[in-house]
C-alpha cells in the first residue's frame, strides 16, 4: 500500500465544555477516494474545517508527505495543495466560468488580467476532467445547473494541482443523472492522482466510488475499511452505533 | 493499490484552440449579435434601457420645447449633470457591493465647508490648492470612517450612512455658521464647470479617446492571441471605434458652436468633460481588469465565497467606502463650481438622486452587477428629466414625481431581470 498522502493522528477538537472530535485518526491516499460517514453530528465537518485551516485542532498531529504540518489558516492548507469543496458550492453567480475559477488567484501582467491565459487553463482542466456539458467557460454561474455548479467548483480545486481534494457531499443536492456525473468526475480527480477525501450521507454513492471507508461515530473514528472488505449493512451499524467493528484499520 | 502516482500539473503540451470549450467570443458579426440579443432577452440589459430612456426623453422635450434643442441648452445639461454624474459613479462602487452610502451628499457638502471656510479671502485665505487637498483627504477620512463600522464593526451601512447624514448637517452648520454662505472665488475652481476649452482641444480630445480605445483593443487582442485562445471577429471592434468617434464627434462638434448671447462668443467643451470622461475611464480600468475590481464584484456577488476564496472582504468593503466618499467630494467640487457658492445646505438633497441615477442606469441594488458607465448613463437620464421639466414651465412638484416614477420603473427591471437572468442560459 502507498504512503498516506495527508495522515491525521489522535485529533481533538472541543468547543468549550463540549468535545466534538476525541482523538481522530485518518488517512487520505493518493489516487484513491476515502469516503467520511457518520450521522449527523458525528463531526465530520469538523474534521474536515482542521484539515482546511478554516478551524484548527486542539490537539493531535497532522502529517502531509509524512511530514508533520501546522494548518492554522487556509493559506498553508492551500499552499499544501489541500483544496476543499464546500456543500453550499461557495461560487459567484454574477461571475463567469474562468472568472470564478480563478477567483483569488488571478493571472496577471503588470497588475491586470491577463484574460486570455485564465480562458485557457480554465478551458484546459475542465477538459482535463472531461468535462462536456459546458458550453462556453465565459457562462455566468447564475445560468448552470446545480450538477454545472458542482463541476465547477471541482474543477476549480483541481485547478492548480491540488494534491488532496475534500469533498463535503457533492451530490447532496443533485438528481440521478447529474450525481452520475458527478460521481465520475470524482473517480477522474483520483485517477489523476489527487487523494480525495468525500464526506457522503449516500452509502450508495460511497459503495460506487470509494476505496475505503472511514466511519465517525460521535467524535470517534470507530472504522476504517477497505470497501471491498465490508457491506452496506455492517456500515450502517457503525455509523448508528449498533454494531462494532472489530477488525484491524487500514 | 502498489504504483506511486505522482500528481499532473495541466499538460505542458498546449491544447490546440479547436479543443478547447468555446467562449462566446467565436463566430462572426451575426453570431454575436445574436448572442447579444439572446443575453438580452435572457433579463442581462445592462444599460439598454437607461440609453433607450436618454433618447425618448431627448426626442420628447426636443417636440415640446424649442429651446431643448439648442447649442446652449446643450452644453447647460451638460454642467447640470456633471454634479450627478460623478455621484452616481462614486455610488457605483458601494452599490455594487449591495451597500449604500446615504451620506455621500452630506460629505461632499462637509468637504466644500471646509474648502470654503479656509480658502475665503477674507479669513483663513489658505493657498487653494492646499484647501482642496484638505477636502478630498477629508473626503477619504470619512469613507475609511464609515468603512470602519460597515466593514470592521459590522453594522449595516443604511444605518451607518443614515446616522452620518444627520450628522454631518450638523458639523456642516458648525463649519458654515448659521445662515452662513460662502462665494466661490477661485477662477480655477470656477472654471472647471463655467470654462471651455478651445475648439481644438476637443478634438484632440476625440483623438486621444479613439487612440486609447483602439490601444486597449489590440493589446487585448494580441494577449489573447498569444494565449491561444480565440478573438472576437475585429469589425466589432471597428464597429465600436466608429460609434464612439461618431457621438462624441457630433457631441464635441455641438459643443464647438458659437452658444454665446450678444457679442461675446462661447464655444467648446466645458472643462468638466474631460475630467469626468478620465476619471470614468480610470475607474472602468480598475473595475474590469484588476483584482480590487473583480473582487469588488465577487463580494457583492457572494462575500462567503469570496472569502473563502482568500479575499480580504474587510478591505474590500473598506476600500470600496473610501473611493465613495473621495469621489463624491470631486462631484461636490464640480457642484460648487457651478452654484458658485457653498451653503450649511450644500449637497443635502442631492445623494437620493445619485442612488436613483445608478439604479436607473442598470446598476443593481443587489450588489454584484453594474458597471461605472450606467451609473453617468443614469445621471444622464435623470439630469434630462429636470433640465426637460424645467424648460417647459411645470410646478417644480412635477420633476420629483416624474423622477420617482423613473426610479420605480428602473428598479422593477433591476428585479425583473435578476429573476430572468438566473434560470436563462446565457453567454457573456
Ligand atoms: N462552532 C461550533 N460551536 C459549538 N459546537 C459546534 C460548532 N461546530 C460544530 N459544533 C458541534 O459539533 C458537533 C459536530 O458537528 P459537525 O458539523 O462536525 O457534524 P457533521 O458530522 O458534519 O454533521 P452533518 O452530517 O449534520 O453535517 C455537533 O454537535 C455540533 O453541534
Ligand atoms: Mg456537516
Amino acid at each position: 500500500m502507498d504512503s498516506p498522502l495527508i495522515e491525521l493522528i489522535d485529533v481533538k477538537k472541543s468547543f468549550g465544555p463540549v468535545s466534538v472530535l476525541k482523538g481522530v485518526s485518518l488517512k487520505v491516499f493518493p489516487g484513491k477516494i476515502t469516503a467520511l460517514v457518520g450521522d449527523n453530528g458525528a463531526g465530520k465537518s469538523t474534521l474536515i474545517k482542521g484539515l482546511a485551516g478554516v478551524q484548527p485542532y486542539d490537539e493531535g498531529e497532522v502529517k502531509f508527505d509524512g511530514q508533520p504540518v501546522a494548518l492554522h489558516n487556509p493559506r498553508e492548507a492551500s499552499r499544501l495543495g489541500i483544496e476543499v469543496v464546500y456543500q453550499d458550492l461557495a461560487l459567484c453567480d454574477n461571475l463567469d466560468i474562468v472568472q470564478n475559477m480563478f477567483l483569488g488567484r488571478e493571472e496577471t501582467t503588470l497588475g491586470t488580467f491577463d484574460e486570455g491565459q485564465m480562458e485557457r487553463e480554465a478551458s484546459e482542466t475542465l477538459r482535463s476532467l472531461s468535462v462536456r456539458t459546458v458550453k462556453s467557460v465565459r457562462q455566468k454561474v447564475s445560468s448552470l445547473s446545480g450538477g454545472q455548479r458542482q463541476t465547477v467548483a471541482i474543477a476549480r480545486s483541481v485547478l492548480k494541482s491540488a494534491r488532496v481534494v475534500i469533498l463535503d457531499e457533492p451530490t447532496a443536492a443533485l438528481g440521478v443523472a447529474q450525481t452520475e456525473q458527478v460521481l465520475a468526475l470524482v473517480k477522474r480527480l483520483a485517477e489523476k492522482g489527487v487523494g480525495v477525501l468525500m464526506i457522503s450521507h449516500n452509502l450508495v454513492d460511497v459503495f460506487q466510488v470509494a476505496d475505503y471507508i472511514s466511519v465517525l461515530y460521535l467524535g470517534q473514528m470507530v472504522a476504517s475499511i477497505e470497501t471491498s472488505a465490508t457491506t452496506s449493512d455492517d456500515v450502517v451499524g457503525y455509523i448508528t452505533g449498533s454494531k462494532t467493528y472489530t477488525g484491524a484499520s487500514i | 493499490m502498489s504504483t506511486t502516482t505522482t500528481p499532473q500539473t495541466p499538460a505542458p503540451a498546449p491544447t490546440p484552440a479547436s479543443d478547447l470549450i468555446g467562449s462566446g467570443q467565436e463566430g462572426g458579426i451575426r453570431d454575436q449579435v445574436s448572442a447579444y440579443l439572446q443575453r438580452v432577452r435572457g433579463g442581462d440589459m445592462g444599460g439598454l434601457p437607461a440609453i433607450a430612456g436618454f433618447v425618448v426623453l431627448c426626442i420628447l422635450f426636443t417636440a415640446l420645447s424649442p429651446y431643448f434643442l439648442t447649442e446652449r441648452n446643450f452644453a447647460n445639461l451638460l454642467t447640470q449633470a456633471a454634479t450627478l454624474v460623478m455621484l452616481a459613479m462614486a455610488l457605483v462602487f458601494v452599490i455594487l457591493l449591495g451597500e449604500i452610502d446615504l451620506s455621500a451628499g452630506v460629505t461632499s457638502g462637509v468637504a466644500m465647508s471646509l474648502f470654503v471656510v479656509l480658502s475665503d479671502p477674507g479669513g483663513l485665505n489658505l493657498n487653494w490648492i492646499l484647501a482642496l487637498l484638505v477636502s478630498l483627504i477629508t473626503g477619504i477620512v470619512i469613507g475609511m470612517f464609515i468603512g470602519f463600522f460597515v466593514a470592521r464593526v459590522g453594522i449595516p451601512s443604511f444605518v451607518v450612512t443614515l446616522g452620518l447624514f444627520l450628522g454631518f448637517q450638523g458639523l456642516q452648520l458648525i463649519i458654515i455658521g448659521d445662515g452662513g454662505l460662502y462665494r466661490i472665488q477661485q477662477p480655477e475652481i470656477l472654471a472647471i464647470q463655467n470654462s471651455n476649452m478651445p475648439d481644438w482641444a476637443g478634438w484632440v480630445m476625440l483623438v486621444v479617446m479613439i487612440a486609447i480605445s483602439l490601444a486597449t483593443s489590440l493589446l487585448d487582442r494580441r494577449r489573447r492571441t498569444r494565449a491561444g485562445v480565440p478573438n472576437r471577429t475585429i469589425a466589432l471592434m471597428w464597429i465600436r471605434l466608429v460609434v464612439i468617434a461618431v457621438i462624441a464627434g457630433i457631441v464635441i462638434a455641438l459643443l464647438n458652436q458659437n452658444r454665446g448671447t450678444g457679442f461675446l462668443a462661447v464655444s467648446g467643451v466645458p472643462i468638466v468633460v474631460p475630467i469626468t470622461l478620465f476619471i470614468l475611464w480610470l475607474g472602468t480600468f480598475i473595475l474590469d481588469r484588476t483584482r480590487f475590481g473583480r473582487y469588488l464584484y465577487a463580494v457583492g456577488g457572494n462575500a462567503e465565497a469570496a472569502r473563502r476564496a482568500g479575499i480580504k472582504v474587510v478591505g474590500i468593503k473598506w476600500a470600496a467606502f473610501t473611493v465613495c466618499s473621495f469621489l463624491a467630494v470631486v462631484s461636490g467640487v464640480f457642484s460648487a463650481s457651478k452654484v458658485g457658492s457653498v451653503d450649511a445646505a450644500f449637497g443635502r438633497d442631492i445623494v437620493l438622486s445619485g442612488v436613483a441615477a445608478a439604479v436607473v442606469g442598470g446598476v443593481s441594488l443587489f450588489g454584484g452587477r453594474g458597471r461605472l458607465i450606467h451609473g453617468a448613463i443614469g445621471a444622464l437620464v435623470i439630469a434630462v428629466i429636470t433640465n426637460g421639466l424645467g424648460l417647459l414651465n411645470l410646478p417644480g412638484g412635477v420633476n420629483f414625481l416624474v423622477t420617482g416614477g423613473v426610479l420605480i420603473l428602473a428598479a422593477t427591471i433591476d428585479a425583473v431581470s435578476r429573476v430572468r437572468s438566473g434560470g436563462s442560459l446565457i453567454r457573456r
